[in-house]
């Protein structure tokens, strides 16, 4: 065994407030502020703050040989920066080690990588552009929400750029596989995949405060030697986990933190490193190609997208939520691109599982309402009040088609825009040019400025009759709608 | 192994749910196996099930020596029993009763109902039930509800035979809390002399154990279930409709909650108007409702469709697309299983016992008017939720068997015979 990759999610859902249907319609408001601002910062307080303190005093005696990777949602991002600007300052510090990776996904959290390709790809983007405007660094390696991953996803992914990607080590994907090893995907042979060791993971995750687990009490040295003891020609294990763990999930005084803090020294011992997700992608050649024709992910006893997928309230949720995303991407509306990132978090659909036993418990657990019934209904109407809103501004009598025909052509008309501008200013140099050429030449120092005048009148220009043509076009909208 | 059960009612003649829980139980102990009933009734019709006890009626039990010819008893009673057993009773009557009011068999002559003079046929039937268990051959007594507990209260004290009460309800249930004090100690009378108690909910189990101070190692829930329906009730037919239904039956009493459900009524109707809501059945309250939904002004939307029986609740649940049931307290309530198998979304109040044992149905607090209004409103605006609801809800109630439930009635009784 030569290296492990640790890797954390962060994220926090926005929250619904108890919705009513008499508020359909009436109040466009939709998040229960008060637990979020609670649950974030309690959590923060516990588990994120202290534990950014424990990989900072890590990285302080160890220096580069330790590496982390952190993927933080979007939404969490900004309930962060609102509700504990003090993480995110923390996080600035980390990123400013070097020793931390911040990977790529959707700004949502969401599934849109399942509904919507391209409401996923624009996603991606916003996520990237929040990290790297506030840590200045650029994702290289992609992880999608709960680490869902598919043939159809992994090309989606690959054609955005990234190398690699993190996924699930699922049993009934690898079968006698191992995950310790760098995989490639089957459907994009370029994108390296990493594979999540469950058990090993899991051992910290959800075992490690468990005195009726029969390795209660777990310590650095035992679990150095559990992975010290795999098989040589295994290249990596992959801990990927909630960043929650470490204080919330096994409290503080469980002893995580000072678990984690070993860790490095005995792993040093064993002469076993610390890889980032971008190390171990160019430090490894994949071994074998993963076919994954059905999605997967690290959630439920499935490991598949059951959990938030698995029965019709989900699907109807789902369904109803992207069959307007078309009209959503064409708002301009600020409030409206608000909500609809908040909605699409994947966490609303997984409150609405009818699963039971195990995995009902861990459902239930996380889920605000009384029963999957009540997130439903809850989810539905806000939704209904969402739509009505963007109904407003588009009316479902006019077909996505009728819509799409109608955007096409002012993105053809904007391009033919831009290219007469082009020409404007071409032909304007070349007045200028004409001009000066009749004159003198030693008034050449004033001719630049006449010149880089008319430059600067292009643009200004270009942007007005792209605001003039778009108007007739909606206007030309409502006119069919009163036409039918 | 032979019990002797002393009820109130038996099917088809059945008042209320204890009927059809004490037929569903008996049922599904038989198909445990290796276990003989007498049931006692007060009065059979004789078109009473015979396939899984044996039913003997109080009114056909003599407590007075009748020196009658067989012929006699075969014409008078001999569509509800068997002479043979008649003058087996009749050796071992154990009392002078002539004093009673007894007929030309020496019989008591009971009304199977409820009564101005319960009280006086409660005790009656205790008096019967002394003859009874002299005659018949029982390992375990088992008495459903109070009304049978003095009974077998006498059957341990002749015998000392183990004696189990079930209770379907105690009088906390029906009365809000201001109890009957006669029937108060009528029911702890019989819980302290009872070796085991079976409560039909761990809310009953909790309402014995803290308001009539029973240890709580003796007393058990077991919850009760549902027979499967027959294809014919399954396949009634109802005329299309046009708008959504929503259904409450029951007795429009307190107990039930109606004036929960016209306000919730009243507000969905604020927002949605393609729907009808029906209360359905007879009780001290209803004019008490008609007057509230009027005043709501929702009359022409909510309708009071009377008492309904045998086949027309099936139809009504057909035409239904939600069921409710606010009750305040219910100890069980085997309705919305029953609205389930028809294949309807249910709403049911967390004060209900069966919302124990089930899951996919809406469960409110009985007061909460807004979380009710919101999951009918959800249920008939989302197709999602309905079909959802109504996909698992009968997937749900084809689990909960009555034979389960009977297994686990003889194991108590097993327990209490070693």
């Amino acid at each position: 065994m030569t290296a492990i990759c640790f890797y954390f999610q962060i994220h926090q859902p926005n929250r619904l407030k108890n919705y009513r249907f008499f508020d359909i319609g009436n109040d466009h408001y939709y998040y229960d502020d008060f637990a979020n601002d609670d649950i974030i910062t309690r959590i923060a307080h516990r588990s994120y703050l202290p534990a950014n303190e424990m990989l900072l005093d890590i990285i302080k005696e160890h220096g580069k040989k330790f590496k982390v990777a952190f993927s933080i949602s979007g939404v969490a991002l900004e309930q962060l920066e609102q509700y504990v600007p003090e993480f995110i300052d923390s996080m600035k510090e980390l990123a400013a080690t070097g020793c931390v990776e911040f990977l790529s996904e959707t700004y949502a959290h969401s599934l849109a990588s399942l509904e919507d390709p391209e409401e996923f790809i624009a996603q991606v983007k916003a996520h990237d552009e929040k990290i790297y405007q506030l840590f200045g660094l650029k994702p290289k390696v992609f992880r999608n929400t709960e680490l869902i991953y598919s043939d159809d996803i992994a090309a989606m992914v690959q054609s955005m750029g990234f190398k690699g990607a993190i996924t699930d080590g699922a049993k009934h994907i690898l079968g006698w596989k191992s995950p310790n090893y760098l995989y490639n995907a089957a459907s994009a042979p370029k994108l390296k995949l990493l594979l999540k060791n469950s058990k090993l993971s899991d051992d910290i995750s959800f075992r490690f405060s468990n005195p009726e687990w029969e390795s209660y009490p777990l310590t650095a040295d035992k679990y150095m030697d559990w992975i010290a003891a795999l098989p040589q020609e295994e290249q990596l294990v992959n801990l990927f986990m909630n960043y929650e763990t470490f204080g919330e999930l096994q409290p503080q005084s469980s002893g995580i933190f000072e678990f984690m803090k070993a860790l490095p020294r005995f792993a040093a011992d064993r002469n076993i490193q610390f890889w980032s997700p971008s190390e171990v992608i160019s430090k490894l050649k994949p071994v074998s190609e993963l076919n994954v024709p059905t999605p997967i992910s690290w959630a439920d006893e499935a490991r598949d997208t059951s959990a938030w997928l698995g029965n019709m309230l989900q699907q109807e949720a789902v369904k109803k939520l992207y069959s307007i995303g078309e009209r959503v991407r064409l708002c301009q509306d600020k409030r409206i691109k608000l909500d609809w990132n908040y909605l699409q978090a994947s966490d609303h659909f997984f409150y609405m599982s009818t699963k039971h036993s195990s995995d009902g418990n861990v459902h239930s657990h996380y889920s605000p309402y009384g029963s999957p019934y009540t997130a439903f209904t809850n989810y539905m109407n806000v939704l209904s009040d969402f739509m009505i809103r963007v109904e407003a501004q588009y009316p479902a009598e006019i077909d996505n088609e009728e819509l799409n025909a109608l955007l096409l052509t002012i993105k053809n008309q904007e391009k033919e825009i831009q290219a007469l501008n082009r020409e404007v200013e071409l032909m304007r140099n070349n007045i200028v040019k004409d001009l000066t050429g009749d004159f003198v030449e030693e008034e050449k120092a004033e001719e630049k400025k006449p010149v880089k005048k008319a430059c600067k009148k292009a643009p200004a220009k270009k942007a007005e009759p792209k605001a003039a043509k778009k108007a007739p076009a909606k206007k030309a909208a409502a006119k069919k709608k009163t036409t039918k | 192994m032979k019990a002797l059960m002393f009820g109130w009612e038996f099917p088809p003649h059945i008042l209320g749910g204890l009927g059809t829980a004490s037929f569903g139980l008996t049922k599904g102990m038989v198909e445990n196996g290796d276990l003989d009933i007498t049931f006692v009734i007060p009065k059979p019709w004789g078109d009473e099930p015979k396939d899984f006890a044996q039913i003997i009626g109080a009114n056909t039990t003599p407590v007075a020596w009748r020196d009658v010819d067989w012929d006699h008893v075969q014409s008078r009673i001999g569509h509800v029993m068997d002479p043979q057993l008649y003058y087996n009773l009749r050796d071992h009557i154990y009392g002078d009763f002539n004093y009673m009011n007894t007929n030309d068999l020496g019989c008591i002559e009971f009304s199977g109902r409820y009564p101005d003079n319960l009280l006086e046929e409660i005790n009656n039937y205790s008096v019967v039930a002394g003859v009874i268990a002299r005659t018949v051959d029982f390992d375990v007594i088992h008495s459903h509800d109070w009304l049978t507990y003095p009974a077998g209260i006498h059957a341990k004290q002749v015998t000392g035979k183990p004696f189990v009460i079930h209770v379907h309800a105690t009088d906390f249930d029906r009365s809000r809390g201001n109890v009957n004090p006669t029937v108060f100690a009528i029911e702890k009378d019989g819980m302290n002399h009872a070796d085991h108690i079976i409560t039909v909910s761990d809310l009953t189990r909790r309402t014995v154990i803290e308001k009539y101070g029973i240890s709580p190692d003796k007393v058990t829930t077991v919850h009760n279930a549902v027979e499967p329906l027959s294809q014919e009730l399954l396949d009634v037919t109802v005329p299309p409709k046009h708008e959504k239904v929503v259904t409450f039956l029951g007795r429009i009493t307190m107990q039930k909650g109606p004036e929960y459900f016209v306000e919730a009524a009243a507000q969905v109707l604020q927002k949605v108007h393609n729907v009808q809501f029906v209360m359905a059945g007879g009780g001290d309250m209803m004019e008490k409702m008609i007057r509230l939904a009027a005043r709501r002004g929702i009359s022409e939307r909510f309708h009071f469709a009377g008492f309904l029986k045998g086949k027309e609740v099936y139809e009504m649940l057909k035409a239904s697309d939600v069921y409710i049931m606010p009750s305040v307290s219910e100890p069980f309530g085997i309705s919305p299983l029953e609205a389930m198998q028809m294949g309807v979304p249910s709403i049911i109040s967390k004060q209900s016992g069966c919302a124990e044992i089930l899951d996919n149905v809406i469960k409110v607090d009985y007061w909460d008017i807004n979380a009710m209004a919101d999951a009918i409103y959800s249920i008939i605006t989302y197709p999602a939720m309905y079909n959802e609801l109504r996909e698992h809800g009968l997937k749900e109630v084809d689990g909960i068997r009555w034979v389960k439930a009977g297994k686990k009635v003889i194991d108590i009784y097993k327990s209490l015979m070693h």
